[in-house]
Parts: structure tokens; sequence; C-alpha cells
């Protein structure tokens, strides 16, 4: 058994949330290259050239890229040969996500109750999910995720008769509805699947696949590639003013599904596609 | 498309020469507020209370910045999502502001706001947060400084770029150029990227 001590965790968490937010990772940045490429739009073309600059003046001065450093999303994964010492284990990651989001500079953007509505100052508390796998390491990753393309996210149980012709549907009104509020170019992760809360956690964990990776099913990886086709035909284009760079990637999720249901979720995630990861 | 360089207090007169799809580098005063502050100036309003700021012929600038680093005027800063202001923008185009600055599409309640009471809606580009915290060279926090991040300030812009995305003839730059790019690719036989 591998003893670590809470105050590591807290460390890391804090480090992360800061290191998301100033670096977008290199997968993102790669798939604005592609789109500033072969945009056909002019306004399109000039607003992802904007953007790897202010991707880069983020890199150099360590600032964060985009102002809504978000609700951070912690995923951890605890091997099952760890045990935490020192401290409780969610308290220890909240702990993280308040000191990195005040010594990083970042915004706070969390409110303390949905209806009354007062900011709780830290950006606490962090959405967390804690899966435990085998082994003695700890890996976490912190998603940053804003508010503007989190709002326009979307969840529906079809008719299993609607299959892969009803998933597509619902994928592309999704997009559509969302056009320029949800700060394309997005990457749309979608959940297909399981029950009414593992769908929705299907399609969180797709925005965390890296840009370029398709799924190892080829029927799935299929799906992938044509709705990526679709929702870059739609129009919508860079911050929704036109164009043929709407999505910079589609990532589907599946899992096992009641004989009645056929739930799809799609998480849009904006431009500033910010995680990163430490395996402890 | 033209290019516009203008200085705030903007004239009735530029409201109605802007178009949209044209550009403009943006200097003067500005202010910053976006949903919790919004809310709170149009109760004000339909109850026939003055604000707590004038803001006639002004610009109001939908965003909440990052907390500024020691030395920086301000942290980064972008427009947030327009449309979560689209209930509240009529009142506020009716009171007199001449201008707001968001990101996205807005609902046709706004496009009818902009014809009715001459006045524009700008889009800056949501996300370029370190670029545009340097257009900024002097914040306050002038009114709900308990609100945060979504407290009112005012800033001094110098040059901050802008697009005119609905001007005061009813026009949308978003529909006219989605339009332009729907089944682009398959018309062109091109392919996703």
């Amino acid at each position: 058994m591998r003893i670590v001590d809470a105050e590591v965790l807290t460390e890391s968490v804090a480090k992360l949330c800061w290191e998301a937010c100033y670096y977008l990772p290199e997968d993102v940045l790669a798939g604005f290259r592609r789109a500033e490429k072969t945009e056909a739009s002019p306004i399109g073309k000039s607003i992802l050239q904007q953007l790897l600059e202010n991707a880069d003046e983020a890199k150099t001065n360590h600032m964060p890229y985009c102002h809504d450093t978000g609700m951070a999303v912690v995923f951890v994964e605890i091997g099952q040969d760890v045990h935490i010492t020192g401290g409780n284990y969610l308290d220890s990651i909240q702990e993280g996500v308040r000191t990195g989001y005040r010594e990083g500079y970042l915004r706070k953007s969390v409110v303390g109750d949905p209806l009354l509505r007062v900011n709780t100052g830290d950006n606490t508390p962090a959405v967390v999910h804690t899966d435990i796998v085998p082994g003695d390491q700890i890996k976490i990753t912190v998603l940053p995720k804003g508010g503007g393309s989190e709002n326009m996210s979307a969840m529906k149980f079809l008719l299993p008769g609607e299959g892969v012709e009803g998933v597509k549907k619902f994928v592309l009104q999704t997009i559509k509805e969302a056009g320029g509020k949800a700060c394309p170019p997005v990457v749309v992760g979608v959940g297909i699947g399981g029950s009414f809360d593992k769908v929705t956690s299907l399609a969180k964990h797709a925005v965390l696949r890296e840009i370029g990776v398709h799924h190892p099913d080829p029927h799935i990886a299929e799906l992938e590639q044509e709705l990526l086709e679709a929702i870059n035909d739609t129009g919508i284009g860079p911050q929704g003013l036109g164009g043929t760079s709407t999505a910079l990637w589609v990532p589907i999720e599946t899992y096992a599904c009641h004989i009645t249901a056929l739930p799809v979720a799609v998480n849009i995630q904006c431009h500033a596609a910010r995680k990163k990861t430490i395996v402890i | 498309m033209p290019e516009y360089r203008l200085q705030t207090p903007i004239t009735k007169e530029d409201i109605k020469k802007l178009k949209i799809g044209d550009t403009v580098l943006l200097s003067g005063t500005i202010y910053m507020a976006r949903d919790a502050a919004h809310k709170r100036m149009v109760e004000l309003l339909e109850n026939n209370q003055s604000l707590p700021v004038d803001l006639k012929g002004e610009v109001i600038f939908y965003a909440g910045p990052c907390p500024p680093k020691p030395g920086q005027v301000i942290g980064p800063v972008a427009p947030t999502t327009a449309f979560r202001m689209d209930p509240y923008a009529p009142s506020m185009y009716e009171y007199g502001v001449v201008g707001t600055i968001g990101k996205g599409p807005r609902r046709d309640l706004v496009k009818d706001a902009c014809k009715k009471y001459g006045a524009v809606s700008f889009a800056a580009i949501g996300g370029l947060s370190t670029i545009l915290s340097r257009r900024v060279k002097a914040v306050q926090v002038v009114a709900y400084e308990d609100l945060g991040p979504e407290a009112i300030r005012r800033l001094e812009v110098q040059d901050f770029p802008l697009l005119v995305a609905y001007d005061s003839n009813g026009d949308d730059l978003y529909q006219q150029e989605i339009t332009k790019y729907e089944n682009y690719n398959q018309k062109t036989n091109k392919g996703a990227v």
C-alpha cells in the first residue's frame, strides 16, 4: 500500500488550476492551426489568427487565456492501493481549487446557492468526479469549465428505434441552437447510452479526449467523423460569425443501456478547451 | 468593410453611419456590467428610479474580468454571452445606452430595439481575454461592489477592437454571414477539415 499525504493533493490541484487556465493544450492549438488553414470565411480566419495570438500571449505572460476561468471540474482516479492520510480527501481537493484560483489570479465565478446567488469568493466548491482504479497511483485532471458553452449543453432520451439518425439529428440541433453563444470553434463531447446520470458524465468525459484521437470502435469513429463534417457545414463558424470551422473535434463515449432507452447528451466545450493532468 | 476609429461618447450621427460588418476601434470611456448588475438596473428603471451611474449616451461592455496581478491595470477580460442580457437590453437602450458589447447572436427583441432607439450591438471576440485586457488603460469600480466580478466598472479603453453585429437599421451580421457558409463544404466538395 502506498501512503499519500492530503497536502500533496492540495498542492497538485492548485497548480493544475492555474496551469490549465494559462497554457492551452497543444492538441487544441494544433486544432486552431488546422482550422485557420482551411477556414473559408475571412472573418472566421481572422478570429482564429487572433485566438492563436491570444494563446501565445497568455503563455508568454502566464495569464489566463480566457477571463472565464470556469467552475473547476476535477476528475480523480485513485489507485485502490493508495491510502490518503493527513486530511479528508474531498476537503483537500477543494482546498487545492481555493488556493489555485487565489494564487493564480483566476476569476471567482461560483455562487454558493443557485437561487440566492451569492458569490463564494474563492471559486469553491468544485465538481469532483472520483473513480477507484487498479494500482497505486493517483491521476488528477482539472477542467476549468466556462459558463457560456456549458449553458448550451443538452440531454435527451430518444426512442431506441430512432437509432444513429436520431443521435445525429439531436447533436446537430443542439449545436445549431448554441450557435455563436457557445464560443466556437468548439469541442463537442457526446455521450450515448447509460442512464440519465451516466450519459451526461460520458459526454463530459468525452471532452477530455485529445483532439484528433477517434473512438476505438470503427462505427463510433465513423459517426464522429460524420458529425464533425455536418457540424462544420452548419455555417456557424468561429464565434458564430459564419464559416467552416465550428467544431475542432467530436469525441463520443458510449455505454450499455436499458432495452427501452437511447439516452444522448451533448457537452459543449468552448475554444478555451483547457485541461491539465498530473499523475502522482 | 469600412474601419472606423471612434471616440466616446459616440454621437447619434456616428451610430447611424455604422453598418453590420464594420470594424470599430473604440477609445474613451465604457462601462462594464453583466447579469446581476443588469437585473438591479432594470428593476430601478421599472420603478422610475435613477441608476447608480449615469449611462445615458454610453456604451456597456458585458463582461467580468479576472483579478489583476500586481502591476496590471486589469486582469484578462473579454465579452460574455450577450443573449443573457437580451431581456434587459431594450430597457437599457430606451433609457439612453447607445451601444453594447458582447459575444454571440441576440434575439429579435434586441434587433428591434437597436432600430427603434437608434443604437448598435457590437461583437468582440469571446475569450480573447489576454489581448483585450491590454487595450484597457484604467479601471474603477463605480457601483455594486458587492457583486465582485459582476460589479459595474468604468473603463478607459484605447483602440478596443469591435465588429458591428446589429446596427440601427435592424440588420444582423450573424444571420448574414452564417447563410453564406451553410453547406459550404458539401457544395465545394471539400469535405471536413
